[in-house]
């Protein structure tokens, strides 16, 4: 006969040891894959059914759909994935659970539009979301501004881009740059100033720390883009000048037409190569550039994102 | 108050708070900690947003699972226990009973959410570093969350004391969901004609209306509620949970008891 010790001590033991076991076998079935990947399944893809089916408690299961959409995209982003089937209906879900979620439309709008492996490559989609958002809170300045984004910089129709910043100027408490960015969009279409602005009113409204790192990200690609022009530039003069190529900066600067050695958004010095070409040091740091790299760069699958603070 | 109400009404505290009730307000505060830690690293932009769903969502359908699984027990557990006899056999009316029962039950509910509140309020601060004078809306949906417990309560005893503890938390939980969708039921009602049409009206006005009980998406959006609303949901809940207390009473004075 055991004593009650005996007996707890026995099925304390077996108790761990089982729940030991069943984490080891359970890695070692994740470790088959055999399993189907659970983030490309959408078990109930109506939004109304599932509104019904939440009992009245549709805001909370829209925050664990926005929730789904952002690990959803984060994870196909980060792996570098070019088809993002989900993102489209997952973000439909949100929405209508919740139609005053703002930033299912403006992230969700950030998420679908750019080309992969930025995006989704699904502009038109984005404008339909974002528009749905804007009939849904016709008074938010932000998603008129998100509405002109995609249209410039992902649909390059500046005319459409130009009437949405407008439509938002006309909203009350608006940015005060959508005013500016409605002009320039209509009459410096595609230029490097206004691309600017607009990545600059990102990183200023928005209080998300990784769409502030994005756009830091892209504003120090702008800088670089025209800092290389502008070197390249003074080296096509120098070159005129005294009819043969720069071996480095210093004799740029010897010819008074550079002072110091240029150096790029992160401080460190641009490379001159084969006296003719401006490249960075190191290239990764600086996604979306589309000047300063080797010739045949690849960028890597994910961009990396430097913290701004 | 009548004196043996509110004994009654206070002894049926004392049970719950014994039947380890309070218990899952612990459940609650691992949620909202968990929830407010977790969906800032998991998500975007919805720190606020999730803790003020989940929260109300939470206090709601904890509310809701205790009122139908304690209301359910509130007369067949006395008839069990025959302890209902010895009260009886005292100088307390039936009718007593049954509303110390109710109130004892409500008070406990009261109580759960003034506690599962301040772990709302607590959370809220924690993850927006203050409060606004929006949040003051939380506070009505926190009200309208008591009314539905109210009128659940009611219902939960109301089926109790004609039938057994498993049937009634069928029928109080279905009448739940189903008052959910009362606004619909409504909206079918004016699709039909003729006596289908009566009866879909009158089974749609029978029913508990939940659906204008609930404004926790209205409140996460710092939107205002009409003081109408308020005034209506008010005289609303306590309509029909006196009138679910007065079937329970009618039902229990002529419920055979040897």
């Amino acid at each position: 006969m055991r004593t009650p010790r005996q007996t707890t001590v026995i099925a304390s033991v077996l108790l761990v040891i089982c729940l030991g076991g069943s984490v080891l076998l359970l890695r070692a079935m994740a470790g088959l894959g055999t399993q189907s990947p659970l983030e490309e399944v959408l078990y109930i893809s109506s939004p109304h059914a599932l509104k019904r089916m939440s009992l009245g408690y549709e805001a909370l299961l829209a925050d664990v759909y926005w929730t789904r959409a952002v690990q959803y995209f984060g994870s196909k982003h980060h792996a570098g994935a070019r088809d993002f089937r989900l993102l489209a209906p997952l973000l439909e879900i949100t929405t209508r659970l919740d139609p005053k979620l703002l930033v299912a439309y403006q992230y969700g709008g950030n998420f679908l539009a750019p080309q992969p492996p930025e995006g989704a490559g699904m502009p038109q989609a984005a404008i339909d979301l974002i528009e749905q958002g804007i009939r849904n809170s016709p008074d938010d300045w932000h998603l008129y501004y998100q509405l002109g984004f995609v249209y410039y910089m992902d649909l390059h129709d500046y005319e459409r881009a130009a009437e949405a910043f407008s439509r938002g100027a006309a909203v009350p408490n608006a940015h005060p740059y959508l005013k500016l960015l409605a002009a320039q969009a209509a009459e410096h279409a595609g230029d490097l100033p206004t691309a600017r602005l607009l990545w600059t009113t990102t990183f200023e409204s928005t209080t998300d720390k990784s769409i502030r790192a994005n756009a830091a990200a892209h504003l120090r690609a702008l800088e670089v883009d025209e800092e290389v022009s502008a070197l390249e530039s003074v080296i096509a003069r120098y070159r005129q000048a005294t009819g043969h190529a720069p071996v480095s900066f210093s004799d740029l600067e010897k010819a008074g037409m550079l002072r110091g050695t240029p150096r790029d958004p992160l401080g460190r010095p641009y490379k001159l190569v084969a006296g003719e070409r401006v490249e960075l040091a190191s290239p990764d740091d600086f996604p979306f550039v589309n000047k300063g790299t080797p010739p045949g760069y690849i960028p890597p699958a994910a961009p990396k994102i430097l913290p701004t603070d | 108050m009548n004196t043996r109400i509110g004994l009654i009404a206070a002894n049926t505290f004392r049970e719950a708070v014994r039947d380890r009730v309070l218990y899952n307000l612990i459940a609650f505060a691992l949620l909202m900690s968990g929830a407010a830690i977790l969906v800032g690293q998991i998500s975007i932009s919805i720190e606020r947003l999730v803790v003020v769903n989940l929260g109300l969502t939470a206090v709601s359908l904890f509310g809701i699972v205790i009122a139908i699984f304690i209301g359910i027990g509130l007369v067949s557990k006395e008839i069990d226990r025959r302890t209902l006899y010895t009260v009886l056999s005292r100088p307390v009316r039936r009718w007593e009973f049954i509303v110390g029962k109710f109130l004892g039950l409500a008070g406990t509910l009261v109580v759960n959410t003034v506690f599962m509140a301040i772990g709302v309020f607590g959370a809220l601060v924690y993850v927006s570093h203050r409060l606004q004078a929006s949040d003051g809306w939380l506070l009505v949906a926190l009200y309208f969350i008591v009314l539905q417990f109210l009128i659940i309560t009611a219902l939960a005893l109301l089926f109790s004391s004609f039938s057994s503890p498993l049937l009634s938390a069928v029928f109080a939980f279905s009448l739940f969901v189903i008052g959910t969708f009362a606004e619909d039921l409504r909206g079918f009602a004016g699709l039909t004609s003729g006596a289908v049409r009566w009866l879909a009206t009158g089974a749609a006005y029978l029913v508990p209306n939940f659906s204008a009980l609930n404004v926790i998406s209205s409140v996460a959006h710092e939107q205002g509620v009409p003081a109408q609303l308020i005034l209506y949901n008010t005289a609303y809940a306590l309509l029909y949970t006196t009138m679910a207390v007065c079937g329970a009473v009618l039902i229990f004075e002529r419920r055979n008891l040897k």
